[in-house]
C-alpha cells in the first residue's frame, strides 16, 4: 500500500519536472503581482509596509488556485484516474500522494521566494519568519481545500468559474487568521493563537478532505 | 494483500438498468458468469456496452438492480474492486513518461511483480522503444502498452472494453493467447469488441444489448 503511495508521489514529481512550465507559471504570477505593488504605489514605505502581509497572502492564495487546475485533469483525461480507483489501496489514501507532490511543486517555491518579496515591500525582517510560518501552515490547507473543488469540477469543461465560487469562500478563514497573525506581530503582540488556529485548520483539512476528494472524484468519473 | 484466483469466481447481475440523458440504455438485464467463462457483449454503438462495463467497475452507479460477486453484494465490497483488471477506451498512460517508466509504474502497482519490465517489453514488441516518451508512440503501440497490464496481474476478473482497437495481427494473436490462458486458469472475462476475436475452445456466452 505504501509502495503504491511512493510510486505515485515520485511519478507526479517526475511529470511535473518534465512539464516545467506548469510549475513556473504560478511562481511567476506570484512574483509579478507582488512586485507590481511597489511600482504602482511608489516609494511610500509606510503604506507598503502596512499592506505587505495582505498583498503577499492574497497573491499566494490566487497563485495556489491557479496551480491547482492541473491537479487531477490529466489523470482524468488519460484514464489514470480510473486505474487508480482499482488499485490495492483506497483512493482517499492515494490522492494524498498527489496532493503532497503538488504542494512541494507549487506551494514550496512560493514560500521560498517569499522572504525576498517581503523585503521588496519593506516588511520588517523580524516579521518575515512569522509570514513564512503562516504560509507553511496555510498553503497546504489551501491545496487540500482547493483539491475538493477541483475534484468536483474536473469533469466540467468550463469548471473555472464554479471552482472559484466553490473554493474562495472556504479560503477566507485561512486568509483571516494569517493576516491577523501578521497584524499582531507588527503591533508587538504574540501570534500564537492565530498560528494555533491555522494549525487546527490544517489538521482538519488533512484528516477530512481526502475522503471528500475521493468521493468527489468518483462523482466526476460517473 | 495478495489475491489468488479462486475457482468460485462468480458474478451475478440481477435486473440491472442504466439510464443516460433520460433515455433507457438497458433495463432488466440479468447475467451470470462463472470462473472459466467469457462474456462477449455485443450491440450497436450507443447501446450501453461501455456503460455496463463502467457500472461493473464501480465508476458509474446502476440506476436499478444489483451486482453480486461470490454471492456477496459487489459494489460495496473493496475486495471486489481490487480483483478487477480494467482496460477501457482510455489507456491510462502518462504522456510525459517513457515506455519503460510507464511500464515500471504499472508493475509497481500491479499484483504480480516478479516479471521483468524487459521481458514484458520484448513480448509486446516495444523493447526498442523503451526510452521513447509514450506520447510519441502510435495508437496501436499505446494500446499494447496499456494491455501489458494484463501480463502483470493476478486479478481474476478482467473487464476489457474494445481491447484490440488499432492493434496489428501479431499483437491480437498474442493477447488472444493471454486471454485463453487466463480463462483456462479459472478467470472471468467480460469484453466488448467490434473485431472478430478468436476464442476457440473457450466457453463464450454472447449477450447482445439492444435499445
Amino acid at each position: 500500500m505504501f509502495t503504491v503511495w511512493t510510486q505515485l508521489f515520485k511519478r507526479d514529481l517526475l511529470i511535473a519536472f518534465r512539464r516545467r512550465s506548469e510549475i513556473i507559471h504560478p511562481l511567476i504570477f506570484f512574483i509579478m503581482v507582488v512586485s507590481l505593488f511597489p511600482l504602482a504605489i511608489g516609494d511610500d514605505k509606510v503604506l507598503l509596509q502596512k499592506i505587505a502581509p495582505a498583498v503577499i497572502w492574497v497573491t499566494a492564495l490566487l497563485a495556489t488556485m491557479l496551480s491547482l487546475d492541473n491537479l487531477f485533469r490529466s489523470d482524468f483525461e488519460d484514464g489514470s484516474l480510473e486505474q487508480m480507483t482499482l488499485l490495492q489501496a483506497p483512493l482517499s489514501f492515494l490522492i494524498t500522494a498527489k496532493i503532497t507532490a503538488h504542494w512541494i511543486i507549487s506551494g514550496l517555491p512560493l514560500i521560498l521566494i517569499t522572504p525576498l518579496l517581503a523585503v521588496l515591500l519593506y516588511m520588517p525582517t523580524e516579521n518575515i519568519s512569522t509570514l513564512v510560518l503562516t504560509l507553511l501552515l496555510g498553503t497546504p490547507t489551501l491545496s487540500l481545500i482547493g483539491a475538493v473543488g477541483i475534484a468536483l469540477t474536473v469533469a466540467l469543461r468550463q469548471g473555472g468559474v464554479i471552482l472559484s465560487l466553490l473554493v474562495l469562500p472556504l479560503y477566507i478563514p485561512v486568509l483571516i487568521f494569517a493576516t491577523l497573525a501578521l497584524q499582531n506581530v507588527e503591533q508587538g503582540f504574540s501570534a500564537e493563537a492565530q498560528l494555533a488556529m491555522m494549525l487546527a485548520l490544517l489538521v482538519l483539512a488533512m484528516t477530512l478532505s481526502p475522503f471528500a476528494i475521493a468521493a468527489a472524484l468518483k462523482v466526476s468519473l460517473n | 494483500m495478495e489475491q489468488e484466483p479462486s475457482p468460485s469466481n462468480c458474478l451475478m447481475v440481477k435486473n440491472l438498468a442504466c439510464w443516460r440523458n433520460e433515455q433507457v440504455l438497458f433495463s432488466g438485464l440479468n447475467l451470470s458468469l462463472q470462473g472459466g467463462n467469457v462474456l462477449f457483449l455485443q450491440g450497436e454503438n450507443g447501446s450501453g456496452k461501455t456503460s455496463l462495463l463502467r457500472i461493473l467497475c464501480g465508476f458509474r452507479l446502476p440506476d436499478e438492480g444489483e451486482i453480486t460477486w461470490n454471492n456477496e453484494p459487489a459494489l460495496s465490497n473493496f475486495e471486489y474492486f481490487q480483483n478487477i483488471s480494467y482496460i477501457g477506451h482510455k489507456n491510462g498512460l502518462k504522456d510525459e513518461l517513457t515506455v519503460e517508466e510507464n511500464l515500471n509504474l504499472m508493475r509497481s502497482m500491479a499484483t504480480v511483480t516478479d516479471i521483468k519490465t524487459e521481458q514484458v517489453l520484448k513480448k509486446i514488441g516495444l523493447f526498442k522503444q523503451a526510452d521513447i516518451l509514450s506520447r510519441q508512440l502510435s495508437a496501436g503501440q499505446k494500446r499494447k502498452l496499456a494491455l501489458a497490464r494484463l501480463m502483470m496481474t493476478k486479478n481474476s476478473f478482467w473487464i476489457l472494453d474494445e481491447p484490440f482497437t488499432s492493434l496489428d495481427k501479431t499483437s491480437i494473436i498474442f493477447f488472444e493467447q493471454l486471454i485463453k490462458q487466463h480463462i483456462n486458469q479459472g478467470g472471468v472475462l467480460i469484453l466488448t469488441s467490434h473485431h472478430d476475436i478468436d476464442l476457440a475452445g473457450l466457453n463464450v456466452n454472447h449477450v447482445s444489448l439492444t435499445n
